[in-house]
């Protein structure tokens, strides 16, 4: 340690110059941004409920399910998704499609958030491109672990994320949640 | 003299206002902290308690404090010494409270042919009664630590005793020089000679006269206020410290004493060494400029304006003392120690010295 580290005094004032600095560079943007200057931000924080963090377009967001022109499910119970998941949390129940050119359809698509690694296997072994994680939802929890799974009908209904990754959707609400 | 009720109701006024005073700016502290850091460090800080949606910058914060640590279980160790552990944070916050009485914060107030000492307590031994009452202080904090019947406790009760004494010497030393430049024990007294001015344009104020000193007693008076980076007492990445065992408001009052001791330590920084309730160039008629201009005011503006002063005075003081701890990494225990003894003392001794020498060679006191 130099002799001059080891008398505070000057470390200690260039500390309080730096940290001073920022105290009155930040007030100074916040007192613009109180008085119009909308574009002043004297602080880095995301206000979250209120203020979004901008996703990425590839963030694995909660899953959903892609729809048909019918409303029908385009899943056709191949069961790939559920033998490459690692985590093994989907579970899914085969049934026949009314329309005969198409083979099958789920019965039942369960999938168990509580379980989800987020991997994105799923989507990238699905060769019917039914399953995709782009709704930009990240705000899923329960009171229960029966909460956590979601079903077909909730995963069919969420719509893909809007620009910045902004749901477009509203969150599903497990029916343990629900006040 | 009998003592009129007028008589009564000035000095219940002047306490009243000091307690105010202190109390206020001591719990307007909490919210200062958060925010101040907050600002420091690029964030916006608490401000989402609110009541009928108004946030006004979180300053419901300190309330909602109040009522968290107010409903809050007062949890008290099996084998505590009860009483003394309940007496510990009175302790405490009496001592940090009453410490503030005989710091001036105005000159006189001349009202319906009373002259008004603006200051709760005359005392001529102004200086003595500050270090007496800080020092009493600690007792809190010792007591808090042995009747807690909590090993971690104990040892961060030891620390005060220790960082208390290392300190107090130093405060005191290092007052020694401002004493002996202004020749008064008397707070009033040595706030009133800084108001004279050097080669006749300069403010005689006590960090002009005796700059080492000021720095000596602020970095004393810190660590007498057990914060960080003098924090070993508490020491709340390691031992947590002498509160360990309290919860709900006994730990709140803990917690506003060191905040009272801020005020206290800035006010008396404020009178020893900015010049306490003195406007540059404002005397009992009004303003008075070196270079010859002069500007009338009333007596109640003239009060007014060095009340402000004082009170502006100490914002600004605990606004540095607020940088300082959010600057600066704690110290270890044995560093400060090394800190307080042979580096704080030592300096102290030779300002001193200096300051002794200087006289000498002026004659008297210049």
């Amino acid at each position: 340690m130099k002799a001059a580290q080891r008398f505070y005094l000057r470390e200690v004032i260039s500390g309080l110059l730096l940290t001073g600095h920022h105290f009155f560079a930040n007030m100074g943007k916040h007192l613009a941004h109180a008085f119009g200057r909308r574009d002043a931000r004297g602080a880095v924080t995301i206000q979250y409920p209120e203020e979004r963090r901008p996703l990425a377009p590839r963030l694995r967001s909660l899953h959903r399910l892609v729809r048909r022109g019918d409303g029908s499910p385009r899943c056709v119970a191949c069961m790939m998704c559920e033998t490459v998941c690692p985590a093994r949390c989907i579970y899914i129940v085969a049934d026949e499609h009314p329309n005969p050119d198409i083979e099958k359809m789920p019965a039942r698509f369960d999938i168990d958030l509580g379980k989800c690694v987020f991997c994105g296997f799923c989507v990238e072994a699905c060769p019917e491109d039914a399953i995709r994680m782009d709704t930009g939802i990240l705000e899923f929890s329960s009171y229960s672990r029966r909460g956590m799974i979601y079903t077909k009908e909730m995963l069919m209904a969420l719509e893909p994320a809007g620009p910045n990754g902004v749901p477009r959707s509203p969150v599903p609400i497990p029916a343990d949640r629900v006040v | 003299m009998t003592a009129t009720l007028a008589d009564f109701g000035i000095a219940f006024g002047r306490v009243a206002f000091v307690m105010m005073f202190i109390l206020n700016l001591g719990g307007l502290l909490t919210w200062v902290e958060r925010k101040q850091s907050a600002i420091m460090q690029d964030r916006i800080g608490a401000n989402r308690a609110s009541i009928f949606g108004l946030r006004i910058m979180g300053l419901f914060h300190p309330l909602a404090d109040a009522i968290k640590m107010l409903t809050k279980e007062d949890f008290l160790p099996a084998r505590a010494d009860r009483f003394l552990f309940k007496l510990a944070p009175f302790v405490s916050v009496f001592f940090g409270l009453v410490a503030f009485a005989s710091i001036p914060f105005g000159d006189t107030l001349r009202v319906g042919g009373r002259t008004i000492p603006l200051q709760a307590v005359t005392l001529n031994v102004g200086i003595l009664y500050v270090f007496a009452m800080l020092s009493l202080g600690v007792y809190g904090v010792m007591m808090a630590g042995w009747a807690s019947a909590n090993n971690y406790a104990l040892l961060g009760g030891q620390r005060a005793a220790a960082l208390m004494i290392s300190a107090e010497i130093a405060i005191g030393a290092s007052i020694m020089g401002v004493v002996m430049w202004y020749g008064s024990l008397s707070l009033q007294d040595i706030v009133r000679a800084q108001g004279s001015l050097l080669f006749g344009w300069i403010p005689k104020w006590g960090i002009l006269t005796q700059p080492l000193a000021f720095i000596l007693f602020l970095t004393a008076g810190i660590a007498a206020t057990k914060r960080i980076p003098f924090d070993m007492p508490e020491g709340e990445s390691e031992i947590i410290g002498y509160f360990v065992e309290y919860s709900g408001m006994k730990f709140g009052m803990f917690a506003m004493a060191d905040f009272l001791e801020t005020v206290v330590i800035a006010g008396l920084t404020t009178s020893l060494f900015l010049g306490g309730w003195q406007v540059p160039y404002l005397y009992e008629a009004g303003f008075r400029f070196p270079w010859g201009g002069t500007l009338g005011l009333p007596h109640l503006l003239v009060v007014l304006l060095q009340v402000g002063a004082f009170s502006l005075k100490v914002v600004v003081m605990i606004f540095l003392m607020m940088l300082i701890r959010w600057t600066l990494p704690r110290f270890r225990y044995d560093q400060a120690m090394r800190l307080g003894w042979l580096g704080l003392f030592p300096l102290a001794i030779l300002n001193i010295v200096l300051t002794g020498a200087v006289l000498l060679a002026w004659g008297s006191h210049p």
